[in-house]
Formats: structure tokens, sequence, C-alpha cells
């Protein structure tokens, strides 16, 4: 594995630790609302329910290079959140590597909301009331049976989001455009191949590049689910 | 009565609740068809629903009362909660389990770790993950964990009925004997009458959301209007029975006979072992109940008791239900062909004798 970069030439290596920082930023930090998300829709009737519904899926719809020109207008330097957060928080996702994290977030965010609400919805709640009969307050149920419970989807919802942010690539190049180095994840870098007549050759070790994440993350994700099965069932 | 007193009402759709009981020590068997009302009626006691209106109160503390605003959480009222399925937690091993509210609720058990694993006998079971639990054992230590969440009170709703009947003769045992050596109310719901016959010491009928019966366990559930309500409306399926508390009036060692006295009646069934002067509470279905009007001879049937014919009721096409007068005890009931009937000119008034092929004998 050490010397997994040594056969990268270094616009590889970047590009793939790129990928993988804003992906797993991305979704660490989507992670927290996404729980939150999925269990307000999972299990609370609130008014607006159906608007904060369509507007968690919104990204699965719309075109991404519309997703992508919507953080532009609210992030962007002179967007309307984007220069408050300048000007209070200190730092921008325009044009840099927090930025394609934020991209990449939003896009796989309704693939984890998803996951994370049906499992949720799996939860028998009857076994939170038996826990309440039992002493344990909503909070310490939450805790103690419900998110136990729902840790295969977590698990699943994570990977499906990182996944989902790995392939990232309309909303990202659309908000901070395509820089080596600092926005240039593996699709992005893999489409610039393209454009460069006669670099077929540097498209193609790209692509196996991009396979070898996409498996690596999926056996990742089937061995975390199954390690997961075996805590909740204690099954062999 | 110092107990749990509940007056509530409730709406749920279509559906609504509105009654008042009290509730004391020992057990109060909660019966009535299903969609009367029992598993909300203890919902709302457990907390785990509100009620539109009214009041629950419990010893000195008031659960709910929707006119001062008071509301307890669930958590707050310590009870012992059985569901209808034992609703362990999955990701917990069955020692886990039994500890989840033992650790939230430490506070001085009404009963010991060790004693209620030994009283349900599940003390093999500690380490295993629920799922490799039987339906029986699962449902053993959920009467378990809630036991031992110091619980005040004891609420079950229907904790035989996901169970097939050996596995209902498995849990039975173990719950006579939490009644047996618990001081603590328990409030037993089921819509079968033998389980509410061999466990409830006091009993309330639910009907569409309302108490329409009370009292003492025989004579409320021998009452035909009850019995025809838990029942059902078909009469031909149902099978009505009378209970009966009597009292081992003597023992024949020699044949392994118990003798039990009730009015004037005495009949002997397989040995007891029980002292004379011992209550017994007894069933007696209609099927096994037959009618002579001359004193039977020659027959293996031993138990015979001299009733009057009080009224004759058709049950179904073919038969009818004869309520017979015993002195001294609850009237009896007979179901025979209406054909036979016919043939032995049976009417009221008339002196007859009561066959009995057979008893089930329900509590000691």
């Amino acid at each position: 594995m050490t010397d997994l970069t040594a056969w990268l030439t270094p616009g590889e290596a970047e590009a793939l630790w790129l990928s993988l920082k804003t992906g797993i930023v991305g979704t660490a930090f989507s992670l927290p609302p996404g729980i939150a998300v999925a269990w307000l829709l999972a299990r609370r009737n609130i008014p607006g329910k159906l608007a904060l519904d369509g507007l968690v899926h919104l990204p699965l719809v719309l075109p991404p290079v519309v997703t992508g020109y919507v953080l532009l207008v609210l992030f962007g330097h002179n967007g309307l959140l984007g220069r408050w957060i300048e000007a209070h928080l200190g730092f921008t996702f325009a044009f840099n590597w927090k930025g394609a994290a934020l991209a990449s977030a939003v896009m796989g965010f309704p693939l984890l909301v998803r996951a994370i609400r049906l499992s949720f919805e799996a939860v028998d709640p009857k076994l939170e009331a038996a826990a309440r009969t039992l002493g344990a307050k909503p909070a310490d149920v939450f805790v103690s049976i419900t998110l136990p419970l729902i840790a295969p989807g977590i698990v699943a919802g994570t990977l499906l989001g990182f996944a989902r942010a790995l392939g990232e690539f309309g909303a990202t190049i659309t908000f901070v455009a395509n820089i080596p180095g600092e926005t240039q994840t593996l699709p992005i870098a893999l489409y610039s191949a393209l454009q460069v007549p006669g670099a077929e050759i540097h498209a193609l070790r790209f692509v196996l590049l991009s396979l070898l994440l996409a498996v690596a993350a999926l056996a990742a994700s089937e061995y975390f689910a199954r390690a997961v099965q075996r805590r909740l069932r204690g099954a062999p | 009565m110092s107990g749990l007193s509940v007056q509530i009402r409730r709406k749920l759709g279509a559906f609504a609740i509105d009654l008042a009981f009290e509730a004391g020590k020992g057990v109060t068997g909660l019966i009535g068809p299903s969609g009367a009302g029992k598993s909300m009626t203890l919902e709302t006691i457990a907390g785990l629903s509100r009620p539109d209106t009214g009041r629950i109160t419990f010893e000195d503390e008031v659960f709910a009362d929707t006119e001062r605003g008071i509301f307890l959480p669930p958590e707050k009222r310590r009870i012992g909660y059985v569901f209808q399925d034992p609703h362990l937690f999955p990701h917990l091993s069955v020692a886990e389990n039994l500890d989840y509210g033992a650790s939230r609720r430490p506070s001085g058990g009404t009963i010991s770790r060790d004693r209620v694993i030994d009283l349900l006998g599940i003390g093999a079971l500690l380490d295993r993950r629920p799922h490799r639990l039987s339906g029986g054992e699962a449902q053993r230590v959920a009467i378990g964990r809630a036991l031992l969440s110091n619980p005040r009170l004891i609420l079950m709703d229907e904790p035989l009925s996901s169970l097939d009947t050996r596995r209902r003769r498995e849990i039975m045992p173990f719950i006579e004997a939490l009644h047996r050596s618990l001081d603590l109310p328990i409030v037993y719901v089921s819509h079968n009458i033998d389980e509410i016959v061999r466990l409830a010491d006091r009993v309330l009928v639910l009907h569409e959301g309302a108490v329409v019966a009370s009292g003492d366990v025989a004579q409320v559930l021998n009452r035909p209007e009850v019995q025809s309500l838990i029942l059902g409306e078909d009469a031909r399926d149902a099978d009505p029975a009378t209970i009966i508390e009597a009292a081992v009036a003597r023992n024949d060692p020699e044949h392994h006979l118990t003798e039990l006295a009730f009015g004037s009646a005495t009949i002997s069934v397989t040995g007891l072992g029980l002292p004379v002067g011992a209550a017994v509470r007894l069933r007696i279905h209609a099927r096994d109940v037959a009618i002579a009007i001359v004193p039977p001879e020659g027959l293996s049937i031993q138990n015979v008791i001299e009733a009057r014919i009080l009224t004759i009721a058709p049950a179904g096409p073919a038969q009818v239900d004869i309520s017979l007068a015993v002195s001294g005890a609850p009237d009896l009931r007979a179901r025979i062909t209406a054909r036979a009937a016919g043939r032995l000119s049976l009417a009221p008034g008339l002196t007859v004798w009561a066959l009995i092929k057979s008893v089930v004998l329900t509590s000691g």
C-alpha cells in the first residue's frame, strides 16, 4: 500500500487525495443534520414536512449544474450566505476544496437521509415505548435503543452518500470550477484528461482509479453492514 | 380503595373510550371482545397515550389530570408493562434486557434479581440474544424485565395471546406464582375467559370503550349476556361455561380423589392434594353437561347433580342451552341437541339430573 502513490503521477495522487478528502469531510458534516432530518421526516408530524421532504430530495432531481449554480449564488464570494460566513467565520467555500466538499455533501444528502429515514421507520415504536415504561427518558431511549437499532441504516446511508460524493461532477465544477490541487477531484480530472488530444492513456488511468475506489467503497460498505448486523443480532 | 383510580375519556378516529374504575391489590382482570378499548386503556394508564379528559391516580400520586394540566411521563410512573409481544431489545442480551429498567430505577427493588430469574426460570438464558429465544422464553424475559424496573403497579396486555397453547401452559404458572408472591396490584387484560378465571381476583368487562360489568369473577362471568358479549355473537361456536367457587370437602386417598362441594352439590375430581376447606375455582363447559330425567344408573359418569330447569334457549339451529338451578350454587348450563330436549320433553320447572362429564380446574 505504501507504494501505491509511487504508481501514480503527482497529478493523479492529488486528484485521488482530493476526492477522498472532499468525500469524507462532506459526508462527515452531513451526517448529524442527516440523522436529524431523517428523524423529523420519519417520526414527527411537523408543519411543512412535505416541503422539507421536497427540499431534501431536490438535488436528486435537479440538474447538478443548477444545484452548483444555486450554491454559487448562495455561497460564492458575493453570495448571501457566503458573505456572512466570510465576515463572521473567516473562511469561504468559493473556489477551494471546502466548496467541493459542500457540493458533494449537498448531492449526497438525499441518499443519506433516505437510507437513515427508512431505518428509523423500521424501528418498532413499541420498543421505544417499552424503554419509556422501564424508566428511560426520551433522549436516553434515543441513545440506548433507537440509535443502535438504526446503526445499519446509518452505515449504509453514510457509505451511499460517500460513494455519491466520490462521483460528484456537475455541481462541483459549476460551483468551484476546475482547479488542479484545489477542486479537481477524480471525475473532474478525468474530464480534463479527455479534453486533451492524445491523453487517452491518462484518461484510462483515471477510469481505473475511479473503478478501484468505487469497488473499495462497496466492499467497505458490505463489511461494515455485516459487522453491524452481527453486533446487533449477536449472530455468528 | 387505595390503589389505581382511573376516570378517562379518549377519542381516536371512530374509536372512543369513556370509562371509570378502581383497582386495588391483587389481580384485576380486564376482559372484553377485541376493539373494546382494553389496550388503549392500559396505554393511557401507563402514560404512553394521553386522555382527552380525565384523571388517573395511583395511591397518593396523580399520573394525569387534564383539568389541572398534570401529565406524568411514562418513565416517572413506575409501572411494569408487559406487552402482547415481548418487545425485547434485539441488540441487548437477556441479562442486559433484564437490567435495562433496573439500572434506570435502582432505588429499593420490589423484588430481587435472583428471585425474578428463579421465579421465571430464565437463569440459563442470560447470555443469549432475544432472537435465540422461543416465544415462551422471550415472554418470560419480558415479564422479568418489567418486574425488575422497580414497579409499583403491573399492567399486562394479553401477555399470552401471541403464544400457542403449549407455551401458554408453560407461562401461566409463572404468572400465578407472581400473583401469589408479589404484593403489587396487577391489571391483566385478556379476551380469554379461562385466563381471567384462573388469574383474576376481580373482573371488569369492557365493551365499546365502556365498563359494562364489574365485580366478583364468577358472578360477573356467569351472566349469560356477559358470556355472549365476550364469546361473540356466533352462539354456535361460542362455548358457554359456568364458573363455580367450590371448596375441598373431603380427600379420598384410596381412590386418589378429591371431593369438592358447592351449594348442595358435591363432585369428585382427581386428587388435588389440597387441604379440606381450600378454595377451588371450577369451570364447567355447557357441552360437558348431559341431562337425565330419571336418576341415572349404570353409568361411568359419577358426578351427578340434581337440578331444576330454569330456561331453555336455542343455540344455533340444532342445539339448545338449558339453564339449571342448583341450590346454593350458580346456575349450571347444559348444551344438548334440540332433538334430545324434545324427546325428553324438557320444560322449565322440571327436576332433572345433570351429568357432568368433565370439569376444568382453574385455580387453587
